[in-house]
């Protein structure tokens, strides 16, 4: 049954009507692929019954003609996502067995339009992390090998699984979370395509929460288009969540396709670092060259404090993180290790349930808002949010879209960049200037390097402008022509 | 500005996460490393800046104050570590 977990989201969904194969026919097809890539470590928990309980209900309704726009499609879920029923743990030990008892919005949305759930995701603990290693589950391993190398490369992270899983064809299309570049870099590293949406599109609530101002779910796909069609399922407004934005959701699909003839597109200078590979560099200047022949007026323009971005988000996520982080106190719900006191049987349970990076946040976060240092650090990384956030305003008036490289590298080998945070966090340079500004943003696969693999390129567009950042990358993805997979050596 | 074992000693206290005293040394450097990074920050002018606390410019919407969910204590506790009749069981606060 390959071929049908080859297919795309948009292919399995129009077979899936036309009545080609049944939802029972696809979900087993994905079943039997996740089982045999558990080397892979992409998926914590697998949930077959409940798939083909949830595909025997969509052969139903397809039969019934009441088929919804995912109807029968297979997916996976980070386990960031709170499942009614299945266990969720934020790829941390703190959470435990914890069994939700409610359903996300994001998901919950994905099952009132058909889908089918798989299974949850691997990821970096507490979606802190670039490399997928600081998940309590172990890494979820890269179906990406440099050519004639069997070293482990890292999916990237945080969204390392729903990456891994897409690029391996064990699901459809799947749920992530982007707080710095958590969908974008792993699809960059993975060749797939994932964008997180302007923040406030898609409900965060009963989402596991990171830094509540910068958090906000989008897909990963496996085509443009494809990311199109979930995003639309996963977006929406919910009372809920009191920064869900009040507005309607676009057809992001019908975006795809369409001319980018005469759009501006801005390369923002500041984004040529220091150290990045030629190959990147390239790739940047081919993406420049598709968009040029495509149609587009491309731009100059300067975002003059990018270099400042990962240092403020190193403040404003760590502090919120403190904050949202504290619920884990082993009273309510999951690990509880008892102490002689209450105060030590909180000391006990947190340094016992979270892990060193999780650890470390914390820590940073709870310096930055203690006394004495709030306004030396805290407030003066908000300060330099709002600077960030005007310089692309300001580039707005010259440019309509912005074309970057999605990270500064390719894939890495597992346990090259973990003792050094500092280099890890230098992962998300490029991504995580568009959380701070709560701009949508695309990561596409656009080429191969040297060693054989994928890289990325990001598109950047005005808050709300998601339809022309689908245009663009459609355009990109057009251009690039990019069909590599990574070869099954798991199989 | 620079971080001793004294002031991990004193945040992770804050945090509620126990360390061990042969760790507070070690992760003071580790704290001092990436707090040193972040002091680029102070290079940048933000005179007369207003912070920005949210990426949304919309004011908070309000909604009636009515109870629109509960009633269920067995939901809420099932995935306690220790209930009794309904209720969370804690280590003991007041003696």
């Amino acid at each position: 049954m390959s071929s049908l977990t080859s297919l795309t989201l948009k292919a399995a969904v129009d077979g899936l009507k036309s009545k080609a194969f049944s939802a029972t026919e696809i979900t087993q097809a994905h079943i039997e692929a996740v089982e045999a890539a558990r080397a892979l470590n992409a998926f914590v928990l697998e949930t077959p019954e409940k798939a083909l309980e949830m595909a025997k209900a969509s052969d139903a309704r397809i039969a019934s003609g009441d088929a919804g726009p995912l109807e029968g499609a297979p997916l996976g879920i980070k386990d960031l996502f709170c499942t009614e029923g299945v266990r969720a743990t934020a790829g941390s030990k703190i959470l435990g067995n914890f069994i939700p008892p409610y359903e996300s919005t994001v998901t919950s949305q994905l099952w009132r339009d058909g889908a089918v759930m798989l299974g949850k995701l691997n990821m970096d603990e507490f979606a802190m992390g670039s490399s997928n290693e600081t998940s309590a589950f172990g890494p979820v391993v890269n179906p990406w090998r440099s050519r004639g190398s069997n070293q482990q490369l890292t999916p990237g992270g945080s969204s390392g699984g729903s990456a891994a899983s897409v690029a391996a064809d064990l699901c459809l299309g799947a749920t992530a979370t982007d707080t710095g570049g958590s969908i974008r870099q792993p699809a960059a590293f993975t060749g797939t395509v994932g964008i997180k949406p302007t923040y406030g599109r898609c409900s965060r609530w009963g989402v596991v929460a990171f830094a509540s101002s910068l958090d906000q779910a989008g897909p990963i796909a496996k085509t443009v288009e494809d990311a199109a069609i979930l995003l639309r399922s996963m977006s929406g407004h919910d009372p809920k969540d009191s920064t869900s934005l009040p507005i309607e959701v676009p057809d992001f699909a019908s975006f795809v396709g369409k001319s980018v003839k005469g759009l501006r597109v801005g390369v923002p200078r500041e984004y040529r670092v220091d150290g990045m590979p030629a190959e990147i560099e390239k790739l940047w200047s081919d993406g420049i060259e598709w968009l040029k022949a495509a149609g587009c007026e491309i731009v100059d323009v300067s975002l003059p404090h990018t270099k400042y971005a990962l240092p403020a988000y190193y403040i404003v996520a760590p502090a919120e993180a403190s904050s949202n982080l504290a619920r884990y106190d082993g009273m309510r719900y999951g690990l509880r290790v008892d102490g002689a006191n209450l105060t030590e049987t909180y000391e006990n349970t947190r340094a016992a349930g979270f892990g060193t990076e999780v650890k470390r946040r914390i820590m940073i976060g709870t310096y930055v808002l203690s006394a004495g240092y709030y306004d030396a650090y805290y407030l003066k990384a908000l300060k330099v949010r709002r600077r960030i956030a005007d310089d692309f305003d300001q580039a707005w008036q010259k440019c309509d879209v912005l074309l970057t490289p999605t990270a500064p590298s390719a894939a890495f080998g597992l346990g090259e960049n973990s003792n050094d945070p500092i280099a890890m966090y230098l992962n998300d340079v490029f991504t995580v200037t568009t959380n701070l500004a709560g701009l949508p943003s695309m990561s596409v696969p656009a080429g191969l390097d040297a060693q054989g693999l994928p890289l990325g390129l990001q598109i950047i567009g005005r808050a709300l402008d998601e339809g022309t950042v689908f245009s663009v990358a459609g355009a990109v993805e057009q251009a690039a022509g990019f069909r590599a997979k990574a070869e099954k050596w798991w199989l | 500005m620079s971080i001793d074992a004294g002031t991990v000693r004193k945040v992770a206290r804050l945090a509620r996460i126990a360390e061990a005293e042969d760790r507070l040394e070690p992760l003071a450097q580790e704290l001092n490393g990436i707090i040193a990074w972040i002091e680029q920050l102070n290079e940048v002018d933000t005179d007369g800046v207003e912070p920005m606390t949210s990426a949304v410019h919309t004011p908070l919407p309000m909604r009636d104050d009515v109870v629109s969910a509960g009633g269920d204590a067995s939901v809420i506790t099932a995935n306690a570590p220790k209930t009794v009749d309904g209720f969370f069981v804690v280590p003991k606060v007041v003696e």
